[in-house]
């Protein structure tokens, strides 16, 4: 990879548009949902209530919590509970 | 020019739990993941953002696994790889196609991204204007006009300060590629 023209450089350049923001921010929030999930899922294991809940509903029971139902943890919440 | 960071060092700051690497490390990989989705795989935005996403979601859980913090790049294009191919699947099961691509075809889109990296690592070092004269030129495809109006400068200049900061970025190709020749 090397000798590259000013040319090349500039198509080599297009192929890597920007994701979208929103898409690039949720990626970078993973660290905070990581710590939801985890609080989520300890109360969950204590509560029976709130496990008849998520699996009634899972998003709206999230966001009944006081947490946002991001694809993150709703799809991890999912695994977890379909494991049980 | 811009303090650059190695992959590996940012890949180690991110297991000591930095609080920004994480940050910087999607920062620096999300064209990529986002490239191999659309070129290499042709998904649509739905399934591109949910395999996007699922993309960080593992690499943030299995970061650790990582043998060598050197091969983060080889390893997220397999990730991003095996879960587009996972998704083409379970598109075609519901509604039954050819949209597997060929492999070879992927693999020389994943070399040309592997390049382009190259470039845009390149791009990072020179650092700015360059940087976002290049970029919002050839990645975000806006015209003289606007990119004259966001940074402030006269439209008229723009093509020849495109020019010149190609000409830096391959300078700084060739300064790398002939470190890493051996001598």
């Amino acid at each position: 990879m090397n000798g590259f023209d000013e040319e090349q450089i500039g198509r080599l350049l297009r192929l890597l548009p920007p994701a979208p923001e929103g898409w690039v921010r949720a990626a970078q929030e993973l660290p905070a949902a990581r710590a939801a999930l985890d609080e989520l899922v300890a109360r969950a294991e204590q509560d029976a209530a709130f496990r008849l809940q998520l699996r009634a509903d899972l998003e709206r029971a999230v966001a009944a919590a006081g947490y946002e139902p991001s694809p993150f943890i709703v799809s991890r919440l999912r695994q977890l509970l379909e494991a049980v | 020019m811009a303090v650059e960071q190695t992959d590996a060092q940012l890949v180690s700051r991110c297991r000591a739990g930095d609080p920004d690497a994480w940050n910087e490390f999607v920062e620096r990989f999300s064209r990529y993941v986002y490239a191999i989705c659309g070129r290499g795989f042709r998904l649509s935005q739905q399934d591109a953002e949910d395999v996007f996403q699922e993309v960080f979601a593992r690499a943030f859980e299995r970061l650790s696994e990582l043998r060598s913090d050197d091969a983060v790049r080889p390893w997220l294009a397999q990730l991003t790889r095996r879960l587009c191919i996972d998704r083409l699947r379970l598109i075609a099961r519901d509604t039954p196609s050819d949209a597997e691509p060929d492999e070879r075809e992927v693999d020389d889109v994943l070399a040309q991204l592997d390049d382009a990296m190259a470039v845009r690592a390149a791009l990072d070092k020179v650092g700015d204007p360059c940087r976002e004269i290049l970029d919002r030129f050839f990645c975000r495809d806006e015209s003289y006009r606007t990119i004259g109006d966001m940074l402030e400068i006269p439209a008229g200049t723009i093509a020849s300060r495109i020019s010149r900061c190609l000409e830096k970025v391959r300078t700084e190709l060739d300064g790398r590629s002939r470190a890493s020749r051996p001598s």
